[in-house]
């Protein structure tokens, strides 16, 4: 599903994807780089958040700073028609980031369902990850957790260039 | 960080008011003041303990293409890899993980289209196959993250 947005929405996105700025007027200052008026700025982006092409507007914790060392992908490969069921589920746990349906690619990838798990160490994450395979029984077919060893590269995401 | 830091970062997870002053409005929910509001979320980011502040936009909902792919790459090649992937202005988070696909990397795009592009590419350049895994339902994204 896309969103209708248009040149000026684009370039609202391009000033402020990297953040917004920490003065007392931000969506004003924003405005005044691109020449437009506050008002404009501020409904234009309550309407991308409104319609959802703006996820949320806050804080974006790093984990491995505030002491989540333990990040763990965990793969899950659950019967076909049990994923939206199992990923309802999954996904609803305080402790899960992120879960997504995701395509197989039998045999070196038999998972269908991703959960990103995070805790304090990976002891939390493994204890986390027994929980969720509780909660699957019968369903959970086979499991991994892919721990990260390295970040290679973190830019984060730049949807304008 | 203190505990006042740590409100912060549980309280300010979404829901920053699109308004004139809404480093003032915020502030007053906390009982501080603008200034300090803004000094503290200026320390939590050059600390790096925040890594960003402002608006997450959704990729996909802007026309642009997003999706998660690995590779299998052999330990002696594996720095050369992660360098002519990294080269990929595509490519946003790079992460190595202990399994046989030991690089897992999150590839964005301008448009749906490119995706199939860049993937190819990356194929051709490594010399590794791609096993490209984009979301087909998504059923939770989002920090519910304490301190």
């Amino acid at each position: 599903m896309n969103t209708v947005i248009d040149a000026t929405d684009r370039r609202i996105i391009a000033v402020t994807q990297g953040g917004l700025p920490l003065t007392p007027r931000p969506y004003a200052i924003i405005a005044a780089q691109l020449g437009l008026d506050a008002n404009d700025v501020m409904t234009r982006m309550q309407r991308m958040l409104d319609s959802g092409a703006i996820r949320r507007i806050g804080a974006v914790p790093n984990h491995y700073a505030l002491g989540f060392k333990g990040n763990g992908m965990s793969v899950w490969n659950v019967p076909d028609d049990a994923i939206k069921e199992a990923g309802q589920t999954i996904g609803a746990l305080d402790f899960v980031s992120h879960c997504y349906h995701r395509p197989r690619h039998p045999p070196t990838w038999p998972y269908n369902l991703f959960a990103m798990v995070h805790g304090r160490d990976r002891a939390e994450v493994d204890e986390k990850v027994r929980h969720i395979a509780a909660i699957l029984g019968a369903k959970d077919r086979g499991h991994e957790v892919l721990f990260s060893t390295r970040i290679l590269k973190k830019t984060g995401l730049r949807i304008v260039g | 960080m203190d505990t006042r830091d740590a409100t912060i970062i549980n309280q300010l997870q979404g829901g920053f008011p699109i308004t004139e002053r809404p480093y003032a409005e915020v502030a007053k929910t906390l009982e501080i003041t603008e200034k300090e509001l803004i000094e503290r979320l200026e320390n939590l980011l050059a600390e790096g303990l925040l890594s960003r502040f402002g608006p997450m936009y959704h990729a996909e909902r802007l026309g642009g293409g997003l999706t998660l792919a690995a590779l299998h790459v052999p330990d002696e090649g594996f720095d050369r890899v992660a360098e002519q992937v990294n080269h990929f202005p595509e490519v946003a988070h790079n992460y190595q993980r202990e399994h046989h696909l030991n690089m897992w990397f999150v590839l964005a795009t301008e448009t749906a289209e490119r995706i199939d592009e860049v993937l190819t590419e990356i194929e051709q350049k490594t010399g590794c196959r791609v096993y490209n895994v984009p979301k087909i339902e998504e059923f939770f994204v989002g920090l519910r993250f304490e301190l």
